[in-house]
């Protein structure tokens, strides 16, 4: 019995170093990238010294916060209009009945299955052909588009662990039906629509494909400026910003995780307290 | 009564009508009359200064028959057949790990994973040209503990571009094959080794087949993006590398032959269709790959 626990330790211990070992990779190129918005070289290959100057320029580089205005503007807007069609869409299309709605299903899936670049020229096809300039417009719709299969998954998924009897009832006492979908069917799927948009939002916020397709010189999103530059290497005050980005998303992981550890030590407590 | 019954069935109606109507235009203005222009437009023919003609021809899709053209698919099968099975291979066990911790841990641990992709994976991305440099950060540390002697050829080479490819798609293959492995009943297992069967043994009979739904969907999240990401192949094959997705770009770009990219496109779109075809015939549910 204690060999088989050895054997089964020494295999719970290589699958921790193993994951370890992983997650080194994933960060790795994370941390290097948060070291070199320090560094005070600007050729990102050598260590010369910590400098926040790229901190400091960063504010007062009027240029790069345009582009990441426009970013987070497109981000928005097209997470804003793929929750309204995708959402309405997923609990519209479960109960319709009408001509042509496999293919409208299937065709739903397309931005997913195919790879984003034939989406991408597709799109500038059916925009140049008829004449239609290139502008924030077409890039919304593009962003819209890559995006909508995914919230109209997750927001599916809730829908199907769903009971119907319990919109049947809410018709059946006298509510209409809007009153329905905003207080029974909204609040059972928001879990759904809240994950797709968190995650539509941040393949806008990072999409470079469809974007530069469909964008025109004003346009300019963060990751089709960061492409630019790949060439001539990627200036530190990219670095800084993305930094502070990082940071954020960080700080409010480690909230969570505070609050997750305040929750586990509240319930070892009452459990303590419950058997006094 | 009737009167109110026959009004329900037309506000039923309508509401539904209302509800569906948004997605229905979208995806007939947005995906399906994209994608018949992109098939038309592959059977246009090429002008001149990069105009298009519009007269029917098949010449595009006989261009992409040249050696020229041809070598670069081949490639681009290759990288992404390497990617697609070290990604899957690699991120298995962490996803097996991720299933078998606490609850609120696999929560922490799944958002660990995508953190970096959230934040920015092409700003990310650049930092593999710093660590894979002749002067970069792994060569410096293999030089300064003398393991070598002259600086590896790391960077613009098939090699980072599978690199920094695992970099990218890990994480989204990583995800669906954990969902699966979760789910799977350990009930199952347990079973196996009671009647005699060894880890191995249990692990090729049980756990691989209950979860291959999970791998596939894996295979599948790699191997699509993968072909059409021009930009990883742009930093880190250093114009060595040319995939498919590079040469669709230049179509549209340099080279102005919109005609001959649309056929790639479709060429490409055609075989990614028939895996994911051959995904559903299988079992796997469409629905998987985007959560």
């Amino acid at each position: 019995m204690e060999k088989k626990n050895r054997k089964k330790n020494a295999y719970v211990t290589l699958a921790r170093v193993y994951a370890i070992i992983l997650f080194v990779f994933i960060y790795a190129p994370v941390v290097l990238m948060i070291a070199f918005s320090f560094n005070d070289s600007r050729a990102n290959v050598v260590w010369s010294g910590f400098t926040l100057k790229y901190y400091a320029k960063l504010f007062h580089d009027s240029g790069i916060w345009k582009v990441f205005g426009i970013t987070v503007f497109v981000a928005v807007i097209s997470t804003i209009l793929g929750v309204f069609v995708g959402t309405t869409g997923a609990v519209g299309l479960t109960n319709a009945k009408f001509k042509g709605k496999k293919l409208i299903t299937n065709s739903i899936y397309f931005p997913i299955v195919i790879p984003e670049i034939v989406l991408a020229v597709s799109l500038l096809l059916t925009f140049k052909i008829p004449g239609i300039a290139m502008s924030l417009v077409t890039v919304i719709i593009g962003n819209t588009t890559l995006i909508l299969p995914y919230i109209y998954i997750t927001v599916k998924a809730r829908l199907v662990g769903m009971d119907p009897s319990v919109e049947e009832a809410s018709l059946d006492l006298g509510a209409d039906r809007v009153y329905t979908f905003l207080h029974i069917t909204l609040p059972a799927i928001m879990p759904g629509v809240v994950s797709g948009a968190f995650m539509g939002f941040s393949l806008v916020l990072d999409d470079l494909i469809v974007t530069s397709f469909l964008a025109n010189a004003e346009t300019t999103t963060l990751p089709m400026k960061v492409y630019s530059m790949i060439k001539k290497g990627i200036s530190p005050e990219i670095n800084a910003l993305t930094t502070i980005i990082f940071a954020v998303c960080a700080v409010g992981l480690l909230v969570y995780l505070l609050k997750w550890a305040l929750d586990v030590y509240k319930e070892k407590k009452a459990k303590a307290n419950a058997l006094l | 009564m009737k009167k109110s019954r026959k009004e329900t069935t037309f506000k039923a109606r309508l509401s539904s009508f209302l509800m569906c109507a948004p997605i229905t235009i979208w995806s007939v203005l947005f995906i399906l009359l994209p994608v018949a222009m992109l098939v038309v437009m592959s059977f246009m023919t090429k002008g001149p200064l990069g105009r298009v003609v519009y007269s029917f021809t098949l010449e595009n899709y006989t261009e992409i028959l040249k050696p020229v053209y041809a070598e670069v698919v081949k490639q681009s099968l290759v990288i992404a057949v390497w990617t697609t099975a070290l990604t899957v291979l690699l991120g298995y066990p962490l996803a097996a790990f991720i299933a078998n911790v606490k609850k609120k841990t696999s929560g922490v641990l799944t958002v660990l994973l995508m953190l970096p992709l959230w934040v920015s994976g092409l700003v990310i991305l650049y930092s593999f040209v710093v660590l894979l440099n002749t002067s970069g950060t792994i060569n410096t540390i293999l030089m300064n503990l003398h393991l070598i002697k002259e600086p590896l050829e790391l960077l613009y080479n098939n090699f980072a571009v599978v690199v920094g490819m695992i970099y990218m798609f890990l994480p989204f293959a990583v995800l669906p094959m954990y969902s699966s492995i979760e789910k799977l009943d350990k009930g199952l297992i347990e079973a196996s080794k009671d009647l005699g069967a060894g880890p191995v043994v249990t692990f090729f009979k049980v756990t691989l087949p209950l979860t291959s739904p999970g791998i596939f969907a894996a295979v599948i999240l790699t191997f699509i993006p993968c072909i059409g990401y021009y930009m990883v192949t742009d930093m880190l094959g250093g114009g060595t590398s040319m995939m498919v997705g590079n040469l669709i770009y230049r179509q549209f770009t340099i080279a102005r032959n919109w005609p001959f990219g649309a056929a790639l496109s479709v060429i490409l779109a055609v075989i990614i269709l028939l895996m994911v075809l051959i995904y559903t015939k299988l079992g796997g549910d469409l629905d998987d790959l985007g959560a």
